[in-house]
């Protein structure tokens, strides 16, 4: 027997001894594909006596100590990260993936940043993403991997800046588990899906907390209020 | 890894004795015992989410066969591998295998108590190729050739000035004049250093929080990014876990989420929770090309519908030690094993044998702290029990205690022999307590009296008196 | 015939001394005796009683603790009420005892009719007798440590602060780490005797921050810990069972002297 049947064997075994009555085979098997298919939501933290949900997305954004901001429009999202970086002494020079999303950005003539494409190779100062959602409950974003927003983006840059569009904000993790399946069909997902809530931390010397771990040190949070 | 269980006593004692040590506990005492407080107070439903967490982790495993071999189906179709390890040395076997076909040099490593269970750094150290811990305290223990003391804060036990010394000896290509007066300069040198190491690995080895079934997906929650690096730059992604990680789906996940960090460190949620779903897709630009995941039982499957059963509920948040007072006193190395703590004193002796762990279900008052706060409900005090009944079972107890246990408890059942006994030597004490009503020092009590007085009896015992008292009365 | 009820409308209570009341702090056992008389109830000592069986059943002793647990059934089922001047003592007989013979069916149910029936001193009088008040004066600053399994097992916590509360005279200072455990453990504090003054070392550290006159409790083993570290430490905190201030019983010397 190998090792994978040996191990499903054994709990068998275990299962079928501790269980007088464990239920047929396939009253089993229902029982899982029906949990798996109907995926039951649980208990969900009732945010209703909280405020409006965009106030407490920027609540929560902000106590995870990233900066927030909002803007009407892709137009004013540029101008914001223009104004971010300078008022951080960061150079003009941004990396960013493919998302179709970031053709919206206009920059100031003149002073237009100098953008970068793909990957990040550890270098880079500041990346540049957009979120497929964010999680009110506790201020999250939600990143899915692929050209338009490669993974490496979040996490080599000593600054990270996320665009999300206020229409793609939840209230909770189901209901973004409710976009996912959405996007990539019941039971897929892309090959990375990273939720986010603050710049990077440890707190391992002595339980001091101190930002910018490995990940990045700094994380600015725009809300963009532009149906697409 | 060596195994120091067995002298646990010693340990203890060695553990009291170290002031910097113990000045470390404070933090532990202090601080996580607080932020989880006040998480929980934060979050009305904290209770109610607990209930479901062990809801949705018995349902899970009364399923267990089921749910692994979905979660099996989901990360093949998804383009990544399933390895079943039925022990450490298969798992360690796997791994090597996986390292010496893309002939690996060097490996990074998201923190992982799975990889310290089987031992893997001391493995891969022998086998010529390099393990690399990227979480910072795991990096520092690293250095200092430790375990880690603590499951989420591997590096709790040492404070500033122990860490930056080792930072001088090991970063020795820098000027060693440079000022480490600030954890955040210790952190940053760190973070450079570590740098190159994410982006020269050739494999990356994670652990996995959970498991989803649904999706074939592994979870991990970080703060650092660490763990995050570690699974997309290298060339090739070796997920680490245990059967018991397995949630059915991504709702279930979030219940269980929710406790998870607000029992761990006090925070709703940790700064990065990743989902991996199989190697990097045609159209990805970064990300791993190859995913594997090694499936570790190590006697779980044995232990499912034993009295142990529920401690496979385990999320490994760490609640358990930070609030026992034993841990507190001792810090987590004395435990002499990988995990410490009440869970440890639950986990270790199914893994490493009663005969050699007997010391951990014992070293405990069973005040119940770690059950009233386990996120998973797990009764933690009534399993050591049982592993007391057990290691009694086997006579693996001292016979001394084991001679004393059973002529009191003799002496118990029969009562009236308990009640000529116990009034003379009670009557002795008393007479021995004098005016001032304690003792110093007795014989066959030192444990206790090294330390405190021995309050002295009143003088006759309650029930000679009572007796006397109706007497009288009549 | 059960003595339940029998001839007058008192309730029936049987007193569970604990051994180490009964064999180190005979006032706790007649200070439990008072409060439960003065409360209304006709109280029992069934003479026949020892110990509840703990120390076996932490050793991991069942057999021992079985048979010592049927013999305590055996005295003290017939009775209406079965009350402890001790959370560890009530919770081994309210929690473990049906949880000793949970897969023993002629025991079963017996050991569950039996733990329905057991009761914590203070939480018997405020929540089963609905006492709020006591009748003793204490001019004391005192501190309540609550016991581990009292506090865990029983819920007891408010109970025991409530009647204080009604005693005259009397001031109450909370401790600080209230819920952390004194070290005593039973035979831990002599088999782990380093880590367990390690433990009620830091618990003594917190009453004398406290500056309390009196240290209380609910449980005697506790007690005779924490005021054992105390004395060995020299310090003036006297230390005392809750019931002896609430039965207004302090004339004795405190445990382990003054």
């Amino acid at each position: 027997m190998n090792s994978r049947d040996k191990i499903l064997s054994n709990i068998r075994q275990s299962l079928t001894s501790s269980q007088k009555n464990l239920s047929s085979s396939d009253e089993r098997k229902q029982a899982v594909r029906r949990r798996i298919g109907s995926h039951p939501r649980g208990i969900i933290p009732d945010l209703s006596s909280k405020h409006k949900l965009l106030t407490l997305f920027q609540e929560k954004v902000e106590a995870s100590e990233a900066s927030y901001s909002k803007v009407k429009s892709y137009v004013d999202a540029a101008a914001e990260i223009q104004q971010y970086l300078r008022q951080h002494n960061l150079p003009q020079r941004i990396r960013m993936g493919k998302d179709k999303r970031f053709k919206k950005l206009k920059w100031g003539k003149g002073d237009s940043p100098q953008i970068q494409t793909g990957p990040s190779d550890g270098k880079d100062f500041v990346c540049l993403s957009h979120a497929q959602g964010g999680i009110c409950e506790t201020g999250t974003l939600v990143l899915t991997s692929g050209p338009d927003n490669p993974t490496s983006l979040n996490f080599l840059p000593e600054t990270h800046i996320i665009l999300v569009n206020k229409k793609d904000l939840q209230e909770n993790y189901e209901d973004s588990w409710k976009a996912l399946r959405r996007g990539f069909g019941r039971g897929k997902l892309s090959r990375t899906v990273n939720m986010i809530t603050g710049p990077s931390r440890s707190a391992d010397i002595e339980q001091t907390l101190i930002l910018g771990a490995h990940g990045p040190l700094r994380l600015h949070v725009i809300v963009v209020d532009e149906a697409k | 890894m060596k195994i120091s269980s067995p002298e646990f006593k010693n340990n203890a004692c060695n553990a009291l004795d170290d002031n910097q040590l113990q000045g470390a506990l404070r933090h532990v005492r202090k601080n996580f015992v607080k932020k989880r407080a006040d998480a929980r107070r934060d979050l009305p439903e904290f209770d109610a989410l607990r209930d479901s967490a062990r809801a949705i982790k018995d349902h899970t495993l009364a399923h267990l066969d089921l749910y692994l071999e979905h979660y099996e189906k989901k990360v093949i179709e998804s383009g990544g591998k399933v390895h079943w390890a039925t022990n450490a040395a298969e798992a360690r076997g796997i791994i090597m295998d996986i390292c010496r076909k893309s002939n690996a040099r060097t490996v990074t490593k998201g923190k992982s108590m799975i990889t310290e269970e089987i031992s893997l750094n001391e493995f891969l150290e022998a086998n010529e190729i390099q393990p690399v811990e990227t979480d910072l305290g795991e990096y520092i223990i690293q250095l200092r050739g430790e375990n880690p003391s603590h499951i989420i804060a591997p590096a709790v036990h040492l404070n500033m000035d122990q860490i930056r010394d080792e930072f001088r000896k090991a970063h020795t290509h820098l000027p060693a004049e440079r000022s480490m007066d600030e954890p955040e300069t210790l952190l940053r040198e760190a973070r450079q250093i570590l740098r190159d190491k994410f982006l020269s690995a050739d494999v990356g080895i994670t652990g996995a929080n959970f498991l989803v079934a649904e999706t074939g997906s592994s979870l991990i929650v970080t703060n650092e990014g660490n763990g995050d690096l570690t699974q997309i730059i290298p060339r090739i992604h070796v997920v680490v876990a245990s059967i018991e990680k397995i949630v059915p789906t991504l709702e279930d996940m979030a219940q269980i989420t929710r406790v998870l960090a607000r029992s761990a460190t006090g925070q709703e949620t940790t700064v990065y929770s990743t989902l991996s779903t199989g190697p990097k897709r045609k159209t990805d630009e970064d990300g791993p090309e190859e995913y594997h995941v090694v499936l570790l039982d190590n006697g779980r499957s044995s232990m499912l519908g034993t009295e142990f059963s529920e401690m496979l509920r385990c999320i490994r948040c760490g609640a358990c030690m930070n609030h026992c007072p034993v841990y507190q006193a001792i810090g987590g190395h004395a435990y002499g094993w990988v995990y410490p703590g009440p869970m440890g004193s639950v986990l270790t002796p199914t893994l490493i044998g009663i005969d050699k762990a007997g010391h951990l279900p014992n070293a405990s008052t069973f005040c119940g702290r770690c059950e009233a706060v386990c996120p998973m409900h797990i009764p933690l005090p009534k399993m050591m029990r049982f592993w007391r009944e057990r290691e009694f079972e086997q006579h693996l107890s001292a016979p001394s205690h084991r001679r004393n246990l059973t002529l009191w408890a003799w002496f118990a059942k029969h009562p009236s022999l308990y009640r000529f006994v116990t009034s003379i030597g009670m009557r002795i004490l008393a007479i021995w307590g004098g005016s001032a009503k304690r003792i110093n020092w007795l014989p066959m009590a030192g444990g206790w009296t090294k330390f405190r007085v021995l309050p002295a009896p009143e003088g006759p015992t309650f029930i000679r008196q009572y007796q006397r008292a109706k007497r009288n009365a009549r | 015939m059960s003595k339940r009820n029998n001839d007058s409308d008192s309730t029936e209570v049987a007193l569970f001394v604990t051994c180490l009341v009964d064999l180190f702090r005979p006032t706790v056992g007649f200070a439990a005796l008072k409060l439960l008389e003065d409360a209304g109830c006709s109280v029992h000592v069934p003479v026949e009683q020892t110990c509840c069986g703990q120390p076996a059943w932490n050793a991991g002793d069942r057999k021992d603790t079985r048979e010592i647990a049927e013999q305590v059934i055996k005295i003290f089922e017939e009775f209406e009420y079965i009350v402890a001047p001790s959370g560890s003592c009530a919770g081994m007989l309210k929690v473990h005892y049906p949880e000793l013979f949970h897969n023993i069916p002629e025991w079963r149910e017996r050991a569950e009719n039996f733990a329905s029936k057991v009761h914590e001193l203070t939480s018997f009088l405020t929540d089963v007798l609905g006492v709020k008040k006591v009748d003793a004066k204490l001019n004391s600053k005192v501190a309540y440590h609550d016991s581990c399994a009292g506090l865990r097992e029983l819920n007891i916590s408010r109970q025991p602060r409530e009647l204080l509360e009604s005693v005259e005279g009397i001031t109450q200072q909370e401790l600080n780490d209230s819920e952390t455990c004194c070290g005593f453990g039973g035979m831990f504090a002599v088999k782990y005797s380093d880590i367990s003054n390690s433990i009620v070392s830091e618990k003594a550290e917190n009453i004398k921050n406290a500056e309390p006159d009196l240290l209380l409790a609910g449980d005697l083993g506790c007690l005779m810990n924490m005021a054992g570290k105390l004395k060995r430490q020299g310090s003036k905190i006297e230390v005392r069972h809750v019931a002896e201030v609430l039965a207004g019983m302090c004339d004795g010397k405190p445990i382990a002297g003054e």
